[in-house]
């Protein structure tokens, strides 16, 4: 059946009457919805009017009556319902108007498709749906989008100040804001975010002002934290979430950077204030806030590291004075103390970087730093190397001033180890630590085998094999001595009468390489004494040919029987008070230079020998003129009428001041190593400049020490003399290896 | 292409160099001519069993000069002559030199004196006879280093015309210092160049961090030690 042509006035007339219908619905007044057979017609006339023979084919002109449609709607209705209304009046009007637009589109859009599936297509148009929504946008949005954005504004700040606002209504708002772009999200960062990000940071700038003056750093910082979390929060219930970071950062910027310095230097509750007066959760608070803006941790990782610094500054300071007020004795503990005290810092402070500060490295760099300052500062005339190994020595060795647990004591020894990582000079705490072990060895005066290993473990861990293989060495060769100790009683058992010294004697054997050097004196040993070292030597012979014996006998002991009148003591000596008191056996009373002369022994150790015999608790030698020191004028005699309550009585003999040596030997030691690095760098680089040559020398030198700039340019000096290097002809400033 | 005709091998030039066994005969009877008088100028200040001048005849000469035997310039002649000992001059460095100098007698080689002067001067020269008035100094087979009162000496007579407030103040301190007991080559060497590229007397752009010998970091120190009183 051939179908009746609609004319264009005729099917718009109809479509009319349906658009009319439609806006009575929206506008909620009394009216049926559509039925299918109402929509039905209203697609077909459409589909008619389309699909007709030119000059019938209408699609241009729906297309462009489909648009008037709305325009005309918007026109006459919905645009002069928004302009009286206002602020959130108006916003609930537009919420409205945008719903019911929605509709519209969607229902004329589908009375209209057949023009979507060709027309449109065919002419590359914008779809129904675009059609739609732009005439709203041209229409409506551009006229009151400024007005909508300042009544949202205004809203939001009134919600931050305490009010309560429908939020619906702003997010219903906003998602206007959204679609409108039509999928991008131009339309809401520039007509809605931009404007409120920048009221926001208005609004902070102000708050900040007041606030900085009138509260404390921990109630700023309180304050600072409830409003980011309030502004996150809004922007989970009506932002737009692409809005979170940008905001975060504008309130940030106001709250925190802005006036960072201000804060932060708050004088009784800065952040200084919060360290001194330990304010663990306000500090975290800190962290917390800052560590989210960039850089933003710096100055209060550099308040850490100031404030650490001077604790420990007046720490070192506090025993500098207590030990120049006593006497030299109790000055050892004055020291001592120091490195407990200096152990409980770095408790105190690791705890803060690991629980206030999260474990960040900018704070772990921090609390380095300042513990580099002062645990490399000199206390009465010790560097803090040989303090160190001091409070190693107390620790393991019998008798010490610290009484621990073996687990404490493990503890302790594991912070002394970490605390050697702050000290610049390494080489010297090794030097001194092996002296001091060399005596602990020798003497017998280790307490715990256990402890002694334990620590060599953890500084191996620390610092390398190279730094404790001597020391391992030395524990080891007392294993092996005993076992040689053991092969040499039974030679003496197994040879005559003859071989054997008359003495019991023990000797142990040590490899020179691990040990510190020791002086040794060519002592004139007793007669007895001189038969024990031969027979020693006999059966040395028998075990190895290609190695040379050298006698320390400043390391000896000896156990010797004093015939005093009231009674016979045991009197355990050096070898060198022994070999002085074996002289009385054959003179009843020698002078000073007698006795001098029978051992050949140096001024100094001969008056120490004396004093310790003489002079000091236990008086086994009485000396003419009787006076508290010894002069070379001096006569001994054997004092037979000396006694004591015990029966063995130990007579020390205090040690040599070794600081000077010890710090001799490194200073040797690092020349060397100077001279292997410069000479190392080169053969490889061949050529080099100063700078760079100074600095590698440093760098390759930094695990043991801090090795000096001049000592540096000292040793390439030698070193060319040498010919080892020679500086370039051309350039001054450079240097090539000479092969 | 047609096949190149063969090169005919040309007859060699006549030469006019004549060769005798020894390669020297020839030539050397017309250098022995020229030699004459400086041999005979030689003989009569050396030193005959030596079969060199000696210190004596070296004294002896400079008299004839008329110039002083610590005068600067016989420390040029000797750098001239490359006279490998100090204190001697051997018949091969008098003549080599002499002949360069072109002169043959004393008269002579007065009037050549001030040239002299000049070509020492010459950049291209004057960094080679200050080291070798370094070397002139180093007496023993393996000696490296020279003591410090010759050093003195020598940068008074060196350089002293040149950089005589930079050349005082250093023998000042040289002699006060007790790091140092002897001056190596390097050293010396970074002296001249000390005087040359350093503001003296304020010392402005000396920077220790850069390659100077420790010597002249421990003078600055002390320069500005010294100054800082006023």
């Amino acid at each position: 059946m051939e179908r009746k042509t609609i004319d264009l006035d005729q099917g718009w007339d109809y479509m009319q009457k349906g658009i009319t219908k439609l806006k009575r619905i929206l506008e909620g007044l009394p009216e049926p919805p559509f039925s299918s057979e109402e929509y039905m017609m209203l697609y077909t006339t459409i589909y008619n009017m389309c699909t007709q023979k030119p000059p019938h084919d209408y699609s241009q002109q729906l297309y462009d009556k489909y648009r008037e449609a709305f325009e005309e709607y918007i026109t006459s209705t919905v645009l002069p319902s928004l302009r009286e209304r206002h602020d959130e009046f108006m916003l609930r009007e537009l919420v409205k108007r945008w719903a019911n637009h929605k509709i519209m589109v969607r229902w004329l859009s589908r009375f209209f498709h057949y023009l979507d599936r060709y027309f449109i297509a065919r002419r590359s148009l914008p779809a129904l749906n675009e059609v739609g929504l732009t005439c709203f946008r041209d229409l409506v949005y551009n006229d009151v989008h400024v007005k909508v954005r300042d009544a949202v504004i205004t809203l939001i700040d009134k919600e931050r100040e305490g009010e309560q606002i429908d939020r619906a209504l702003l997010k219903n708002v906003l998602d206007i804001f959204v679609e409108i772009g039509m999928g991008l999200m131009d339309r809401y960062e520039e007509d809605f975010e931009a404007h409120m990000l920048q009221d926001t940071g208005a609004y902070y700038s102000r708050k900040a002002s007041n606030w900085i003056l009138e509260d404390s750093c921990p109630d700023y910082m309180l304050k600072s934290e409830e409003c980011l979390k309030k502004e996150r929060d809004r922007v989970s219930h009506y932002l737009h979430s692409s809005s979170e970071t940008k905001l975060s950062e504008k309130v940030q910027h106001e709250l925190l950077v802005m006036h960072a310095n201000q804060l932060l230097d708050k004088e009784h509750s800065g952040c200084r204030a919060l360290l001194r007066d330990d304010k663990v959760e306000d500090l975290s608070r800190m962290y917390r806030l800052y560590c989210k803006i960039p850089r933003g941790l710096d100055p209060v990782a550099n308040i850490f590291k100031q404030h650490i610094t001077a604790e420990g500054t007046a720490l070192v300071q506090q025993a500098e004075d207590a030990a120049s007020n006593q006497a030299s004795n109790a000055a050892g503990v004055q020291e001592q103390v120091l490195i407990r005290k200096i152990i409980e810092l770095h408790d105190k402070y690791m705890t803060y970087v690991t629980d206030c500060f999260q474990n960040h490295t900018l704070f772990h760099k921090a609390l380095k730093e300042a513990f580099e300052v002062f645990c490399n500062k000199t206390v009465a005339g010790s560097s803090s190397a040989e303090l160190l190994a001091t409070f190693c020595d107390n620790i393991l060795k019998k008798g010490g001033s610290e009484k621990l647990s073996d687990e404490a004591i493990e503890e302790t020894l594991e912070k002394v180890v970490k605390l050697l990582a702050y000290i610049s000079d390494k080489d010297l705490f090794a030097e001194f630590y092996r002296k001091k072990l060399a005596r602990r060895l020798l003497f017998d005066r280790s307490a715990n085998d256990d402890h002694e290993r334990s620590i060599l473990t953890k500084l191996k861990q620390q610092c390398g094999g190279q730094f404790t293989s001597k020391m391992e060495g030395m524990v080891t060769d007392l294993t092996l001595a005993r076992e040689n100790q053991a092969s040499f009683e039974d030679y003496l058992r197994s040879n005559s009468a003859a071989a054997h010294p008359g003495i019991d004697l023990t000797v142990t054997v040590l490899t020179t390489g691990f040990w510190p050097s020791y002086k040794s004196f060519d002592l004139n040993l007793p007669a007895e004494m001189v038969k024990c070292v031969e027979v020693f030597k006999g059966f040395y012979e028998t075990k190895t040919k290609h190695r040379k014996l050298t006698w320390i006998y400043s390391l000896g002991t000896c156990h010797i029987n004093g015939k005093f009148e009231q009674k016979t003591i045991e009197l355990i000596v050096s070898t060198y008070q022994a070999a002085v008191l074996l002289l009385f056996n054959a003179s009843d009373r020698l002078s000073y230079s007698e006795i001098m002369a029978q051992l050949n022994l140096t001024h100094d150790d001969l008056v120490r020998l004396l004093h310790s015999l003489s002079c000091a608790k236990y008086k086994i030698l009485s000396k003419e003129p009787n006076t508290k020191t010894i002069s070379q004028s001096d006569y001994f005699e054997f004092n037979s009428k000396f006694t004591d309550k015990l029966r063995r009585i130990k007579i020390p003999l205090p040690p040599v001041d070794e600081r000077k040596k010890v710090v001799e030997d490194v200073d040797k030691d690092r020349r060397y190593a100077i001279d292997a690095a410069i000479v190392r760098i080169m053969k490889s680089r061949k050529v080099l400049g100063h700078q760079q040559l100074v600095s590698e020398c440093v760098e390759q030198l930094s695990r043991m020490f801090k090795p000096d700039i001049k000592a540096i340019k000292k040793r390439m000096e030698d070193l060319i003399t040498r010919d080892y290097l020679e500086r370039d002809k051309d350039n001054a400033n450079m240097f090539r290896y000479l092969a | 292409m047609p096949p190149r005709a063969p090169k005919r091998k040309s007859a060699p030039p006549n030469s006019l160099s004549v060769t005798s066994s020894d390669g020297s005969s020839v030539s050397s009877k017309a250098k022995t001519k020229g030699f004459v008088r400086i041999d005979r100028m030689f003989d009569s200040y050396a030193n005959s069993s030596l079969g060199m001048i000696d210190p004596d005849g070296i004294e002896a000469f400079c008299s004839d000069l008329g110039v002083d035997c610590t005068d600067v310039r016989i420390l040029m002649l000797a750098w001239k002559l490359k006279a490998q000992r100090q204190g001697y001059f051997t018949q091969d460095e008098w003549r080599t030199g002499l002949k360069e100098l072109r002169v043959d007698s004393i008269s002579k080689l007065k009037k050549a004196l001030p040239e002299l002067e000049k070509e020492v001067g010459k950049p291209s020269n004057y960094d080679n006879f200050y080291s070798y008035a370094f070397r002139y100094c180093l007496t023993e087979e393996m000696q490296k280093s020279v003591d410090i009162e010759s050093i003195c000496e020598l940068l008074n007579l060196v350089l002293g015309a040149q950089f005589r407030p930079q050349v005082d103040l250093l023998i000042e301190y040289l002699k006060v210092q007790s790091d140092y007991k002897v001056i190596n080559l390097d050293q010396w060497i970074n002296f001249l160049r000390f005087c040359q590229e350093i503001n003296f007397p304020d010392l402005e752009n000396y920077d220790a961090t850069q390659a100077w010998p420790l010597i002249l970091d421990n003078f600055v120190d002390w320069m500005r030690e010294k100054h800082s009183s006023f």
